[in-house]
């Protein structure tokens, strides 16, 4: 009788780890990891839509950005002290950020073992060339858009928040801040350039985040692309405007009356009432 | 259709063992009429190679119609080959021109070795099988038919699932080398099925994490819904998601029993 020998198979590339206690051990699986990853991406993607439509009031002048920023702060101020449901925000975003990032490097990283011939871009090299037949652009390069928007960030942070980059920096006074950064050619390419890849990178994020969450069904597929596609174009189109109306001149100090910056524009107003 | 013959140059891998260091070979073939399959024209490769007294191509196939999922290679770049749902015997010569170059690679995975020239070892794909267990049914004696009654689009559902072949085709295309599809093609087959809900849990979540030993992290790029040949749409990665996040919190009252 013919007997079948056991043959050792290819050993695994991946060691198990230790299971921790739910919910933590969802976050030990590469399924679990993508959810965590689709989950901070959503609230990414929230603030980013945020963001962009909140800077929309550069284009009604210096006052009423600077109103838009004090609101921020006092969100909630009726129920916890001021500021406080701003840090809550910021907190939380922090925290997305740091998960979605690990993830993203910790799969990345799974995926390089699991492809013996792998680059950075996870690209097979096979002899006549990978020929792609459904993945584009947008997907092939996450693991290039993503370090460039963690890049950019520390980038704006420093140069509009924390006002690093410039002597002229004023705090309280982010119009002002915006067109004097914004003005320098080689600033505004830069938040072009960035914004791309923050485009490029939600085109297949926001897609990818209905599959990894498992949001499907046949009836609302088509729709998914169409959803991603609105969401990037959408965030492309409003965050390409300001360092393009910057550099046009339609946001500009000579907007303003003389002397510009709200810090003038405060004392006018002061003088006024005084009157 | 008219019979036309093709001169065409292969570039092929060759590599003696799993530990030998491999390197693409060219062959010119003379005369292949473009009504054979991609494995025909192989096999008269291999013929002249034989009749030269050279080791022939080491490649897998069995059942030639596409339903055993045992052939399977990289054909200029594309598992499979360039046709759609369409496994390596069923791939046919008319799909390529007089006096083109075709390279025939094996598979590529860290968890694929090869064995020999273009066949490689999918044996992880067996052990996510086993790690699916088993499914409890009455078998005392044999059941009437339709006693479960299963409803026809979930029949339906069900067969696009257990339409694969376990060819490896998906692993070959993604570039993370992640078997989400095979994977999940297997865990809706059952899951969909009433016959496969008492395990359900236990299944998905062991299937899983058994893919995650030895295939990367799926990033949706879609390649091996395009590289598959039986067309497993990506819905069920979706559902297989869905199902291991579920799997992790109902399993999780069932610890302690075993």
């Amino acid at each position: 009788m013919a007997q079948t020998m056991p043959r050792p198979g290819p050993n695994p590339v991946r060691k198990r780890p230790k299971q921790l206690p739910f919910p933590l051990n969802v976050y030990q699986s590469a399924v679990g990891r993508k959810w965590v990853m689709a989950v901070s991406g959503l609230v990414l993607l929230g603030f980013v839509v945020t963001h962009m439509i909140g800077n929309l009031h550069l284009y009604e002048g210096p006052l009423e950005v600077r109103e838009y920023a004090e609101t921020l702060r006092d969100l909630g101020v009726h129920v916890i002290p001021r500021t406080w449901m701003l840090w809550g925000i910021r907190i939380l975003l922090i925290a997305a950020f740091v998960v979605h990032v690990h993830s993203a490097y910790s799969l990345a990283a799974m995926s390089r073992k699991a492809n013996p011939s792998s680059s950075l871009d996870s690209n097979k090299r096979y002899a006549s060339s990978q020929d792609y037949a459904a993945a584009n652009y947008a997907s092939r390069t996450m693991r290039w858009t993503g370090p460039i928007v963690l890049l950019y960030l520390f980038f704006h942070l420093a140069d509009l928040t924390w006002g690093w980059l410039s002597d002229d920096w004023t705090r309280g006074d982010p119009y002002n801040n915006v067109v004097i950064s914004m003005g320098n050619i080689g600033v505004a390419i830069i938040y072009i350039v960035a914004n791309v890849a923050l485009a490029l990178h939600i085109y297949h994020g926001a897609w990818s985040m209905f599959q990894s969450l498992g949001v499907n069904n046949p009836k609302i597929n088509n729709y998914r692309r169409h959803i991603a596609g609105g969401l990037a174009g959408l965030i492309l189109i409003g965050n390409l405007s300001f360092p393009i109306a910057v550099q046009a001149g339609l946001i500009d100090q000579d907007n303003c009356e003389a002397p510009c910056g709200i810090t003038a524009e405060l004392e006018h107003e002061g003088e006024e009432a005084a009157q | 259709m008219s019979e036309e013959t093709l001169n065409l140059t292969l570039k092929v891998w060759r590599q003696e063992g799993p530990n030998a260091k491999g390197r693409f070979e060219t062959y010119q073939l003379s005369d292949i009429s473009t009504h054979m399959s991609f494995l025909e024209m192989m096999d008269v490769l291999n013929e002249q190679l034989i009749a030269k007294g050279e080791v022939p191509v080491e490649i897998e196939s069995d059942c030639r119609e596409g339903i055993c999922g045992t052939c399977g290679c990289m054909i200029n770049g594309r598992a499979h080959g360039p046709e759609k749902a369409t496994a390596t015997c069923q791939l046919h010569m008319r799909s390529f021109s007089d006096g083109d170059t075709i390279v025939v690679e094996p598979f590529l995975a860290s968890s694929f070795p090869i064995i020999k020239d273009l066949a490689v070892d999918r044996a992880p794909l067996d052990r996510i099988i086993e790690a699916g267990g088993y499914i409890s049914i009455s078998t005392g004696s044999a059941p009437d038919a339709n006693l479960i009654p299963v409803p026809k689009d979930t029949a339906d559902a069900a067969f696009d699932g257990a339409a694969c072949i376990g060819c490896g085709a998906c692993v070959a295309a993604c570039p993370n080398s992640a078997g989400q599809l095979f994977t999940s093609a297997k865990i809706q087959h059952l899951n969909l099925l009433p016959q496969g809900q008492a395990e359900r849990w236990a299944r998905t979540e062991s299937m899983v994490e058994t893919m995650e030993d030895y295939f990367g992290s799926c990033t949706n790029h879609g390649e091996c819904h395009e590289a598959c040949p039986k067309e497993i749409p990506l819905d069920f990665i979706a559902y297989t998601n869905r199902d291991y996040m579920k799997s992790k919190r109902k399993n999780r009252k069932l610890q302690g029993q075993a």
